[in-house]
Order: C-alpha cells, then structure tokens, then sequence
C-alpha cells in the first residue's frame, strides 16, 4: 500500500515538473529538435539505405555539389552525403547516450558516497574526484583511446571515464545539503544501515539533479565524440559526424570550398548540443528554484 | 575591467592584525601548494599506470595491430623494464622522469623533451592571448546581460553564446579558416591558411613579430569566440545570484546612482566565483589548442599531440600529456593565489 502511496506521489510531482518546464520555450524547443534527431537515428535504415555507406558501392563523382541525386552533395569516395549525415545521427547519438550513462554512474556514485561517508573515506574520494578534475580532459581522452583502440563502444568508456568528475562534484554537493535534513537524522535514529540510508532517502533525493546534470553531460559528450572522431580516434567502419567532419579536413574539402561537406555535420552537431543544453537548462530552473527566476 | 574588491574587514582581527594575517596568507599559500603538489604526484603516478597496468603485456598492447619494428617493441620493454617488479619499474620510470629524461621520439628519433620544448611557447601565446581576450570580453558581456536581464542586449547575447557553447571549437576555426583565409565565391581570402609565421622571415625581427601576429589572428579569434561564451554564461548568472542580495538594496537606497551599485558592490562580488571557473576551465582550453593548433597548423604542443596520435608516437603522447597536466595544475595553482589576493575571506 505504501508502495502504491509512493507511486501516486511520484506521478503527481512529475506532472508538477512538467507542467513547469512547458512553460520555458527554449526548453520546448530543445525537446522538439531532439525528437527529430532521435527519430532519425532510430528510423535511419527507412530513411536511408545501409549500402551507401560502402565506400566501394559508392555511385557518386567524388565532391560534388549538391544534385537532385545527392541532395547534399557527395564526400571524397562519392558516398552521398546526406545518408552520411543520417547514419552518422546514430553514431553520434549512441556514443553520446552510452557515454553520459557510464559518466553518471561513476559521477553519482562517487558523489553519495563521498558526501555521506563522513572521515577518511569520504575525504579520501572528494581528494581523488578533485585530482581527476585537473587533469586535462581532451589529452586524457586522446592517451586512453590510443592505448584501447578505435571502437565506438570504447570510444564511449572514454568520455565516461574522463568525464565523471564534475557530477561527482555536484552530487556530492547535493548529497551533503540532505545529510543535514532531519528526515535523514530520523532514519538514522531508527537504524537505517547506510545503504538503507543512501538507497531510500539519499539518492531519491539527489535524483532530479542528477536527470538535469544528465541531459547536459550529453551535450558535452557529444561535443567530446565528435573532437575525437575529428582527431581520428573514432571508428573507422562507422562513421560519426565527427568523422566526417575529420575525412573533409583531410581531403581538403575546405580549400576545395565544398562547403556540403562541412557545413550540414557541423551544423547537426551544434543543434543536438544546444537542444540537450536548451532541455537541461529548462530542468534546472524548474528543479532548483533558485534559478527559476532566470 | 574594475577589478576592485571589496575588501571586507573579515579574517583580520583588530587587535594584533600583522603577524595573524600573515600566518593565515602563508598556511592558505601552503594549503594550496601543497595540494598542487599532491595533484602532481596523483599525475605521474597516473600516468605511470596508465600505461603499464591495463591486462596484459604493455608492449603488446601498444602495438597491437600496428606495425612498429620488433626492435622498437624490445626497446620499449628495455627501457621501461617490464621484466623488473612493479615498484622496480615505477622508481625506474621517476629517476628517469626526474633527469628530464621522457624516452626517445617515434617519429622524430629524437629525446622527447627536446622535441616538447621547441614546441612549447606557440602554445602558451595562444592559450596566453585567447584566454585574456576570452575572459575579459566574455565578463564584460555576462555583466551587462546579467545586470539587464530580459533586455535585448541580454536575449541576444545568451542565444548567440549557448550556440556558440555548442559548437566544437575547431569547427568554428574550420568556418572561419574557410571564409577568412580561403575566401568564398568572388571574396578572396585576408589571412594566412595556417602556420605560425611565413616562410624565411626572421622570428625575432619586427617584421616577424608583427608576420607572427598576422598568422595567429584567426587561431585566436576561434580560441576566445569558444571561451567567451562559457565566461558570459558564468558571469552572467553570477551576477544574478547576487542580484537579490540585501546589500544591494542598501547601496541603492543611500541613494547610489545604478551604475557606481553594479560597479562597486555587485560585479566584484560576482566576480569571485566566477574566476574560479575561468581557472577550472584552463584544461579544456587547453583541449581547445590541440584542435584549434591542428585546423591551422600552429606548430605547438597542440598539433605536436595530434602528430603523435597519428603515428601512434608513444612516449611523444605520454610526454605531451604530463606536460599538459602539470601546466593545468600550476595554472589552477596560480588562479588559487589570485583568489586568495582577491577574497581575503579565504585566507583567514
């Protein structure tokens, strides 16, 4: 029953959270952008044959402007580069997704744990978040893919790892705001074990913040997959936008001027970056009403 | 920029002030080496894991499907001596650290550090003059679109950041590269396509100071265009969140004039936090420079990493790592003294 009690409550405060976060455009307009994305990459194979990804089936010149054909030119093996582009949604989208999943992981149960164990432990892993906060991301990110080898779920494992440390942060953060609230000092006195404690009160709680940091953890690895792909470290047999964007540098498609090549990954990359952006900003004024008023 | 604090008279205790502030100035200058110290040492021993202790044979792994010489493997093994225990390699891998000694280039058959050192200062004048222009054009707009908020100025500002914010950097560099340097239809291009300066002019002459700056236009531009945008955001909603605090409602009502209550008493207490993610940020400007190096072919530590990943150039990569790591701690260090000297609240 108290289940049920539980289920009803959530229900309700979601409602509550909608109901909020339909009244920022910018937010609405984020989600709208991302349900064509998403929709994209789940429908790719309808929308755009598998076989023109094959550089040997390519029918194409190679670099031509757009055509009737090639509605958005073709790339230098004379691939379109439209199917491309449509392909390469997937790609980005499932790196970016695995790669926010693995960070927040990381991120969220580092944070708790630092922020409920008091002593030496929970210093011990503020130290060690702190210390992996100062390394450089893009050189780390660069050594770690080198030495794992080009593939997209390592690819992933990279960013996850390399990313972790600033959710860890602001868990933690949120984490030591509701260790001082007296429902937790009740559990306590009634003998809630930690795990108790974390499971039930802790993580419920941080919970909302974590869905806000989510969203905005996606754009930024995005963003980082598509750098890597860039610098060549993405998978060679699936090509992401970034790896367009590294196969059109290199075959000098910006001295060329074919801008066809250039222009439509760049742009895709920038429009689902700013709609997770656009979406987690709107969650984190409607979650933190601090901000609301922004 | 006015960059004058307000000094609030906490941590300074009236009777006996000299030598209490001076102790408390000393144990926050010592804190914060010593965990800068402690950053390093988590660094260099993480880099010594890094490339040791995933499953299997080192030397394998970095060389699984590529082709690099059996002798170059069996000099790997030698020098790193992977047939020593663990503690043997690690104390082997810091002698050798502290001799300056970073292992022999791939690609260059030369000392790493040597090759890292004549690549070291285009860097720093990029990552020098991008985050300068970044930091000071990008607080001067999240100022004035923070303190307007809703204004035109505002709304413009903020959309035209967070899709700046969205774009990766070399990209920008790439839309510029193409429209400034290559020129598009009838337009020709103004600047140079890459490099750092033309070829046969003498660096330390006027002309090659001036033929530098020339080349490092566009590079720049594209570093503090993708870094302003993240220090508008930040300073803007610092800003904001010292817009409803009570002290200013008293500089208003003692009849300050709007400008003197923004100037004197909300930008330098927004600024605080603030610089504290403008220091935070120095890493991934840094990841900026390797991709914005490459794009216009910047002879620096940027492009040099990039070469290296390319070859795969091992001990070049590894070396261009620590060196980029510590250069991100000693900066975090320094924005650590700067906010010590801003806020006297934290040194206590």
């Amino acid at each position: 029953m108290t289940t049920s009690i539980a289920r009803a409550r959530r229900r309700e405060s979601a409602a509550r959270v909608w109901a909020e976060f339909r009244r920022h455009r910018s937010g609405l307009a984020g989600l709208a952008i991302l349900t064509f994305f998403i929709a994209v990459a789940l429908f790719a194979p309808l929308l755009a044959d598998e076989s023109g990804l094959d550089v040997t089936q390519a029918t194409g010149e190679p670099l031509s402007p757009p055509s009737p054909e090639y509605p958005l030119g073709t790339d230098e093996s004379g691939r379109s580069v439209l199917t491309l582009l449509i392909w390469g949604a997937r790609v980005s989208l499932f790196v970016g997704l695995l790669a926010t999943v693995i960070s927040m992981v990381i991120g969220t149960l580092v944070g708790v744990a630092a922020g409920h164990f008091g002593g030496w432990s929970g210093a011990t892993l503020n130290r060690l978040t702190e210390w992996f906060l100062v390394i450089p991301f893009l050189p780390l990110a660069i050594v770690l893919a080198t030495i794992l080898g080009r593939s997209l779920v390592n690819i992933a494992v990279v960013i996850g790892i390399t990313s972790w440390p600033g959710t860890a942060r602001l868990i933690r953060a949120q984490t030591l705001g509701i260790e001082a609230r007296p429902f937790l000092e009740r559990a306590k006195a009634l003998g809630a074990g930690h795990w108790h404690q974390m499971t039930r009160h802790v993580l419920p709680n941080v919970m909302p913040m974590v869905f806000a940091n989510t969203t905005l953890t996606v754009a930024i690895a995005i963003l980082s997959e598509t750098t890597l792909a860039f610098l060549g470290l993405g998978d060679p047999l699936r090509p992401s936008w970034g790896s367009m964007l590294d196969s059109a540098f290199s075959s000098g498609a910006i001295t060329t001027g074919a801008w066809w090549y250039i222009l439509p990954p760049g742009i895709c990359v920038v429009l689902v970056v700013l709609a997770f952006t656009l979406v987690g900003r709107a969650l984190e004024a409607v979650l933190n009403p601090r901000l609301r008023e922004r | 920029m006015p960059v004058t604090v307000q000094t609030a008279p906490v941590g300074r205790t009236a009777d006996g002030g000299g030598p209490r502030v001076r102790s408390g100035t000393w144990r926050y200058v010592g804190g914060k080496a010593l965990g800068a110290l402690g950053s390093l040492a988590f660094i260099l021993t993480f880099n010594f894991f890094l490339f040791r202790v995933l499953p299997g044979d080192p030397a394998r792994n970095l060389t699984r499907n590529r082709k690099i010489p059996p002798e170059q493997v069996a000099a790997l093994r030698e020098s790193w001596g992977l047939d020593e225990p663990l503690l043997q390699q690690f104390l082997l891998y810091l002698k050798a650290l502290l001799n300056g000694d970073l292992g022999i280039s791939y690609k260059f058959r030369l000392p790493v550090a040597d090759v890292i050192a004549d690549r070291v200062w285009p860097t720093l004048v990029l990552v020098g003059t991008g985050t300068l222009i970044a930091t000071v054009v990008g607080l001067w707009i999240g100022i004035k679109s923070g303190w307007n908020r809703g204004s035109r100025f505002d709304k413009v500002t903020t959309g035209s950041t967070l899709t700046v914010y969205a774009m990766p950097e070399w990209w920008l560099g790439l839309i510029l590269l193409a429209v400034f340097a290559v020129g598009i239809g009838p337009l020709p291009g103004v600047f140079p396509t890459g490099g750092l300066i033309s070829p046969g002019v003498d660096p330390w002459s006027l002309e090659g100071i001036l033929d530098m700056a020339w080349h490092l236009v566009l590079p720049v531009t594209t570093l503090a265009l993708a870094y302003l945008a993240e220090y508008a955001l930040i300073m803007r909603s610092s800003l904001l969140d010292e817009m409803g605090e009570d002290y200013l409602l008293t500089a208003r009502a003692k009849g300050l004039r709007d400008d003197l209550v923004r100037r004197r008493h909300a930008v330098p207490n927004a600024l605080l936090p603030a610089v504290t993610l403008v220091a935070l940020n120095i890493g991934f400007v840094v990841s900026g420079a390797i991709t914005i190096e490459t794009v216009f072919s910047i002879p620096g530590l940027g492009l040099l990493t990039y070469e290296a990943l390319r070859v795969p150039d091992y001990p070049l990569l590894q070396g261009c790592f620590l060196l980029f790591s510590i250069g991100v701690v000693l900066a975090n260090l320094g924005a650590d003294l700067v906010y010590g000297w801003l806020d006297p609240r934290v040194r206590g």
